[in-house]
């Protein structure tokens, strides 16, 4: 892309981003309003948790006495000040607990999504040189296993012959309760933990990108620009490398980015089963209570998170493939 | 339909996942009679293995039979699947349809509030759906249906957008059709066979969006179901891995073989794609 072309795009992209964001607070504010009983009640959760002291704060925050148009704004503004409410069960606002957590989510969704692309593209890779060979047939047996298997299910299997049986990694949580590690240690600690999670959340997407890199590198390869490079004598390796395997990271990319959303909901699975503290953590313990405003708190925060990935995912785009069109 | 049905056969992975598909769907027809009475019903001492004392796949932490489990299961996430997938389809089909034959800017709004579902974790709208209209299954296929139409209006719009050029499309508007005559008369036949092999598809994800919200607790809690067996065999998976082993390969069995049914109806539909396949 030219140089010049990119603020705009860029432009055009945030806007969308933008209003992606809002559509998402306007379909929280409805959701509330559409369910059954009063809104009040269900920002403050059911199960007779809130006092009539807090659901009279409620009503007079949101302004539950006002015009739909009037509450509408109310809620808008309060979210995009990063007011998400409070949680009268934790005692404790929804940002803050969100913000929280998120930390543990980032470095799960990231290690998975890493372990998935780096293991997706060697394999489909290697799959494209040997059509028909052990990784071949390995990427396909694994995608159809994993199109086909609940991603709680493969983390509760994993957690069966690693944890139960063999006894090699831990099953629980994010590090070990009461070992104090420090530094090195800690970090190591933190790693064992993190494995069985990890290839829980990122198996899938590792035989989906696979897959897909597989396909466009058989594509690629019978490409004039390719025939040429290997007409001028480049090395082989060079020629899979910088023209075969440059373009099959495209789709790849695309890809990421459509699946960020189901990257992140899957993350919701993972941590129930392996009570990883993220906010998918978080999100089940609110399920559990009822704890709407929570709940609401954690979905339009993945949401904005999946629109950063977008972001990010197209400007790496317009970085990789000059020709990319901008619009 | 013998030259679809040839065409089908050809592929030997969809062909068995047919038999295993058949098989599910019996034994879901015939649940009440293989396992008579109540699937919540205490049928033996809880905790017993595999094999023991007449369960051949143990029960749980109540004595429930997980064999009867799985079996009354089947009828649920079965018509989970299929009740949400119709619903799903047909508002993929009507809003595909309207952006594709009209174009211009209503295809714009439309293909933007295609694209805002697609881009938001659905799995988690999905959950909050469930838990704010409350747990029942009008809920849970309701939710589902919201979270999977997007890639059917996708689907039916880029159909619709390269068929109504067509002559016969431009034949049927001088002969003085009606519009919705033609969209329902003309196009929407040519644009069948991509719906189809979607809509086998969706089941599939379908049942694994179930059995992830009952999992998670919230599946219509009077109905046995998948996820919900695994859910409640999660905390004592040290002492008893066939409550949660078995409820999940029934699913992992279900959903391969409509994927592999998937497969095959789309080699036998569109014959041309099959063999360019590698």
């Amino acid at each position: 892309m030219e140089a010049g072309k990119l603020p705009g795009f860029l432009a055009r992209r945030l806007l969308k981003a933008v209003a992606v964001v809002l559509a998402i607070v306007i379909c929280n504010f409805f959701l509330v309003h559409a369910a059954p009983g009063d809104p009040a009640s269900v920002m403050a959760g059911q199960s007779g948790a809130a006092d009539a002291v807090f659901m009279e704060q409620l009503r007079r925050q949101f302004g539950l006495d006002q015009p739909l148009h009037v509450q509408l704004w109310i809620y808008l503004k309060s979210v995009l000040t990063l007011d998400l409410g409070f949680s009268h069960r934790q005692q404790m606002g929804v940002a803050a607990l969100i913000m929280e957590r998120l930390p543990a989510t980032l470095l799960l969704t990231g290690a998975a999504f890493a372990f998935a692309v780096v293991g997706g593209v060697t394999l489909g890779a290697l799959a494209a040189q040997r059509v028909g060979s052990w990784a071949d047939s390995f990427i396909t047996i694994l995608a159809l296993t994993f199109y086909a298997t609940p991603l709680f299910w493969v983390g509760l299997m994993l957690v069966l012959v690693f944890s139960v049986w063999l006894e090699w990694l831990p099953s629980f949580g994010m590090s070990s309760v009461g070992a104090g590690y420090e530094g090195w240690a800690h970090v190591w600690d933190v790693a064992q933990h993190l494995l069985l999670p990890a290839l829980t959340l990122g198996l899938f997407y590792l035989a989906v990108y696979a897959r897909l890199t597989r396909a466009t590198m058989l594509e690629v390869q019978d490409q004039d620009f390719v025939k040429t490079a290997r007409a001028k004598g480049v090395p082989e390796g060079r020629i899979t490398r910088a023209h075969v395997l440059r373009n099959a990271m495209l789709p790849v990319i695309t890809f990421a980015g459509i699946q960020a959303g189901q990257l992140v909901g899957g993350s919701i699975l993972v941590e129930t089963v392996f009570a990883w503290p993220g906010i998918g953590r978080l999100a089940f313990e609110a399920l559990l209570a009822r704890d709407y405003a929570v709940l609401l708190g954690v979905f339009f925060c993945t949401s904005v998170i999946v629109v950063l990935f977008n972001l990010a995912t197209d400007l790496l785009y317009a970085i990789i493939d000059p020709r990319v069109e901008v619009g | 339909m013998a030259d679809f049905w040839r065409r089908y056969r050809r592929n030997k992975g969809a062909v068995v996942g047919l038999v295993v598909l058949i098989l599910v769907v019996i034994m879901a027809a015939t649940a009440p009679w293989l396992f008579p009475g109540s699937p919540w019903d205490m049928a033996s001492a809880p905790f017993m293995p595999p094999g023991e004392m007449g369960m051949w796949l143990g029960t749980d932490s109540l004595g429930r039979d997980v064999a009867a489990g799985i079996a009354h299961g089947a009828r649920i996430s079965l018509l989970v699947g299929a009740v949400s997938t119709v619903a799903a389809l047909s508002v993929g089909v009507t809003l595909g349809a309207i952006a594709g034959y009209l174009g211009g800017f209503v295809d714009d709004v439309v293909m933007r509030f295609t694209e805002f579902f697609q881009t938001i974790p659905s799995f988690v709208l999905a959950i909050l759906l469930v838990a704010i209209f409350t747990p029942t299954i009008g809920s849970v296929v309701a939710a589902i249906a919201i979270v999977s139409w997007p890639p059917v209006a996708r689907v039916v719009r880029a159909e619709f957008l390269s068929l109504r050029s067509r002559e016969f499309v431009q034949a049927a508007e001088v002969l003085g059709k009606s519009r919705i005559a033609i969209v329902l008369g003309d196009i929407l036949p040519n644009a069948l066979s991509p719906i189809i092999v979607l809509a086998s598809l969706m089941v599939a994800s379908a049942i694994l969006l179930e059995s992830a919200l009952s999992f998670l607790g919230l599946g219509d809690p009077n109905l046995m179901t998948w996820g919900f067996l695994i859910g409640s065999g999660r905390s004592v998976i040290r002492l008893a891995w066939w409550m949660s082993v078995f409820p999940g390969l029934a699913i992992f069995v279900t959903v391969l073989s409509l994927n592999l049914v998937g497969e095959g109806l789309s080699d036998a539909l569109n014959p041309r794609l099959a063999r360019g396949r590698a």
